[in-house]
């Protein structure tokens, strides 16, 4: 169960691989995630966006960052080892229908879950901008993949080292206010780019739908940790999302919601260090 | 509670039991015999572990008990059981000292007893309606039917491990049980004795249900639940977990695409409810849920070994009255906050938490707070919750329903300085399944609804536990799982 298939390294940090799902690549749609998790006893079970799915091969494609302890082990994992869990597809399914013209943003490792997201609005006849941005050349990944699917396409990196060297909001506020002005703005990636990205579109009065990807347990609706206030509402991520429009998405909330537990896994990080220093 | 040890405690029923071992005892006899105290960890000690808090009755204590039982002819304790199970027969048999007799005639009517004599509310099912308290005027003095039920099933699972139930020849049918709490446990079992072939469908990584991912080891431990568990699979039941029915396959596609000739739905009430007040999504406001599950299932108490992280609490606010919010407070001591206040807006004879759960939060310091509510949870810059804001109540004039309800007294605010918040004011039915099947028909708190066999408005879909019923018992999850199992197998069978 849940093997991996293929497994290659997009960047420094950033991995792509092919887990045998097949529940799964039958299912899903785009906007959809799963949760896995590495070990049952005592692995914690972190959220990952589906990036594609092949449903003759019976698999899911998913891109991720090496940054925590599961996904820095997710990565050491080889072709043909099985991740112990793998739970989806979880969330509401994108809503995908023809807006129009549509500009969408992805940043970092975002542009991952905004992939299929393109797929599906290109092939419901829209006008598709992409705007895909990193901090520096070595971090932009699936820029032939986009390409291949959006009508146009700006990279930029805010170091300047790789296409314009701007934030994804310049390039987003110049689509905007252009003619024709944009239906839909999508922009999945870092909160805060997200948080700029919303600023950004508010005065054109155009919806704009970020992807929330909040701090989560279960995935299923059960715990309530992935909470956020949308609309003065309190909506759960993992059920109602993870698609919301950024309009009415208190994203203030939301980032100290994700920092809840950093000081203590600095915490461990420090006591590690110690534990190390003493050997 | 008693502040005996176990040595005492079984010091004194050996002393009774040969006081009148193998003397006929009259009733007034039977009458004086004290009431025997469970056996537990000491307070202060167990405020930092999580194994089980009671040890259990002695085979001494056990039998001493056991002789407190009248063996009333009408056996109104019967009647208070929610699964009918024999009581004055299986404690006669403990009387006798036939416990293999005693486990057989409980499992009659009830698969998981080591479950039910630890977590069912008894004072307020049979032991209510026990004759012996009622002769004190007090349930509380009632024979402790729970813990002789706890007490044979603990000794029928240390000595000969578990015999699967027999399983009848294959029927060719297949059952999909959705979920693996208590109700679907039932459903599986009952189905696949029939010889239908069953397939328990679980959206978390562990089967169990809220008996391993809400209700902590100190109070079940999760071995007794993985027995249980390993039972199923002996009789040949599968259990595929991570599979979320109404995403991973929708409801209708079991039966159209998979070919599941009836579906039980037993999918709990997973959904935590939050108070709609100023301040709940500030951090260290956590559900219940949430706190418990990260503890419990994904095992954050165990820092050295988990990866989960869990809220380190200092001074916590637990808002409930609930077995839920007594788990809650408890696993916070647990954890090593410094201090932890539970706020019920009633006051405590109305607590819907179990009896001994209240004593044994008491016990390990717990404070109450009677007559509060949370108006507002108070957070400072960084978006951390620093204190909460209660309003006091008084108990006005009694409702309709006899009861007092408590009414707020204008202009009682008051703070607690609080770091973390745990909401533990209930739990609705878990709405993905209804969401996405939008035949079934639900209330308008979201349960399915059935008729009194668990069939539901789909056909060969049925359901039952706190999905039907709201968030209530495990013993009632059982009762309902059974008569769904019934109704499905006469399904099946064509009778
Ligand atoms: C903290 C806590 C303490 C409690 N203490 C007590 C107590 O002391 N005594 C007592 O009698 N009762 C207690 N209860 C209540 C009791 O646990 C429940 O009433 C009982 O477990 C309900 O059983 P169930 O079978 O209906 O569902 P649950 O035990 O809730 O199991 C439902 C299962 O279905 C799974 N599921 C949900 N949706 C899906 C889906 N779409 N696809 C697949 N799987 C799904 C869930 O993951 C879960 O495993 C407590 C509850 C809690 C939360
Ligand atoms: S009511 Fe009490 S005393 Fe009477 S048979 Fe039942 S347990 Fe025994
Ligand atoms: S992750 Fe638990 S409710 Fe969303």
């Amino acid at each position: 169960m849940n093997r991996i298939l293929a497994k290659q390294q997009l960047s420094e940090h950033v991995f792509r691989i092919r887990v045998e799902a097949p529940l799964i690549a039958e299912e899903r749609e785009p906007g959809q995630f799963v949760i896995i998790q590495l070990d049952s006893n005592f692995g914690e079970r972190i959220p990952l966006t589906i990036a594609d799915a092949d449903q003759a091969e019976g698999s899911v494609t998913l891109i991720f960052q090496a940054v925590g302890r599961t996904t820095r082990r997710l990565a050491e994992l080889r072709e043909g080892d099985e991740i112990a869990n793998l739970l989806g597809p979880l969330g509401r399914p994108t809503e995908i229908r023809r807006f129009g013209r549509v500009v969408a943003v992805g940043g970092g490792i975002g542009v991952a879950p905004l992939f299929p997201i393109l797929q599906a609005l290109k092939e419901a006849g829209n006008h598709v901008t992409a705007i895909i941005g990193a901090r520096t050349r070595e971090l932009v990944i699936l820029e032939d993949e986009v390409r291949a699917v959006a009508d146009e396409l700006i990279v930029c990196t805010d170091d300047g080292s790789y296409g314009r060297k701007a934030l994804v909001t310049k390039p987003l506020e110049e689509v905007c206010s252009a003619e024709p002005a944009p239906d839909l703005a999508v922009a999945i990636g870092p909160p805060v780019m997200m948080k700029f990205c919303v600023e950004t579109v508010r005065p054109y009065d155009i919806p704009v739908m970020v992807s929330l990807n909040t701090i989560m347990v279960d995935g299923t609706g059960m715990c309530g940790g992935c909470r956020v206030t949308v609309g003065g509402e309190t909506k759960f991520v993992c059920i109602d999302g993870p698609e919301f429009d950024g309009r009415e998405v208190e994203f203030d909330n939301m980032l100290k919601r994700l920092d809840a537990y950093r000081e203590q896994e600095q915490q461990a990080l420090e006591n590690c260090k110690i534990e190390e220093m003493h050997r | 509670m008693s502040t005996k040890t176990s040595e005492q405690l079984e010091a004194e029923a050996q002393h009774l039991l040969a006081s009148f071992e193998g003397k006929e005892l009259t009733r007034k006899e039977r009458l004086a015999i004290p009431q025997q105290e469970m056996p537990a960890q000491d307070p202060n000690e167990r405020r930092f572990t999580m194994s089980e808090v009671t040890y259990g009755y002695s085979e001494a204590q056990a039998r001493v008990e056991a002789a407190r039982c009248l063996q009333c002819k009408n056996a109104p304790c019967i009647e208070g059981c929610p699964v009918r199970i024999n009581i004055p027969a299986f404690i006669q048999a403990i009387e006798d000292r036939e416990y293999n007799q005693s486990i057989s005639i409980i499992r009659e009517t009830n698969i998981l007893p080591a479950i039910c004599g630890r977590v069912c509310p008894q004072e307020n099912q049979c032991q209510e309606a026990c004759t012996v308290g009622k002769v004190f005027k007090d349930p509380m003095q009632s024979v402790s039917i729970g813990r002789l039920e706890r007490f044979v099933a603990d000794r029928a699972r240390a000595s000969a491990g578990q015999d699967a139930p027999a399983v009848k020849p294959e029927t060719g049918k297949r059952v999909a049980v959705i979920g693996t709490g208590p109700a679907s446990i039932t459903v599986a079992a009952d189905l696949r004795r029939e010889g239908h072939a069953v397939t328990m469908l679980e959206a978390f990584h562990r089967p169990g249900g809220v008996m391993v991912y809400g209700i902590p080891e100190f109070r079940l431990p999760k071995a007794i639940v993985d027995e249980e568990i390993e039972t199923l699979k002996h009789m040949g039941v599968e259990i595929r977990t991570n599979f979320l029915v109404g995403r991973t396959r929708k409801l209708k596609d079991l039966i159209a695409k998979d070919g599941f000739d009836a579906i039980f739905i037993g999918s709990g009430a997973g959904l935590p409810k939050f108070l709609g007040i100023e301040g709940e999504n500030l951090v260290g406001v956590f559900s219940a849920n949430e706190y418990l599950t990260r503890s419990n299932m994904m095992k954050a108490y165990d820092r050295e070994r988990a990866d989960t992280p869990i809220f380190q609490p200092r001074k916590v606010a637990v808002f409930g009255g609930g077995n839920v919010a007594m788990d809650a407070a408890r696993t916070a001591v647990r954890l090593g906050a410094e201090e932890v206040n539970v706020i019920y807006r009633r006051t405590r004879t109305e607590m819907p938490a179990r009896v001994e759960e209240v004593d044994h939060a008491e016990e390990e310091g717990v404070r109450f707070h009677f007559l509060r509510s949370p108006k507002r949870i108070l957070g400072d810059e960084r978006g951390r919750v620093v204190g909460i804001e209660c309003l006091s109540y008084e108990l006005g004039e009694p409702d309709d329903s006899g009861r007092r309800r408590p009414v707020v007294i204008p202009d009682s605010e008051s703070v607690i300085e609080v770091d973390t918040a745990l909401v533990s004011i209930g739990n609705d039915s878990h709405p993905l399944i209804t969401q996405t099947t939008p035949e079934l028909e639900t209330n308008k708190w979201g349960n399915i609804i059935t008729d009194d066999t668990g069939r539901t408005s789909m056909e060969r879909v049925y359901a039952g536990g706190d999905i039907v019923l709201g968030a209530a018992t495990v013993i009632l999850a059982m009762g309902e799982g059974r008569k769904a199992a019934d109704s499905i197998h006469r399904e099946l069978s064509g009778t």
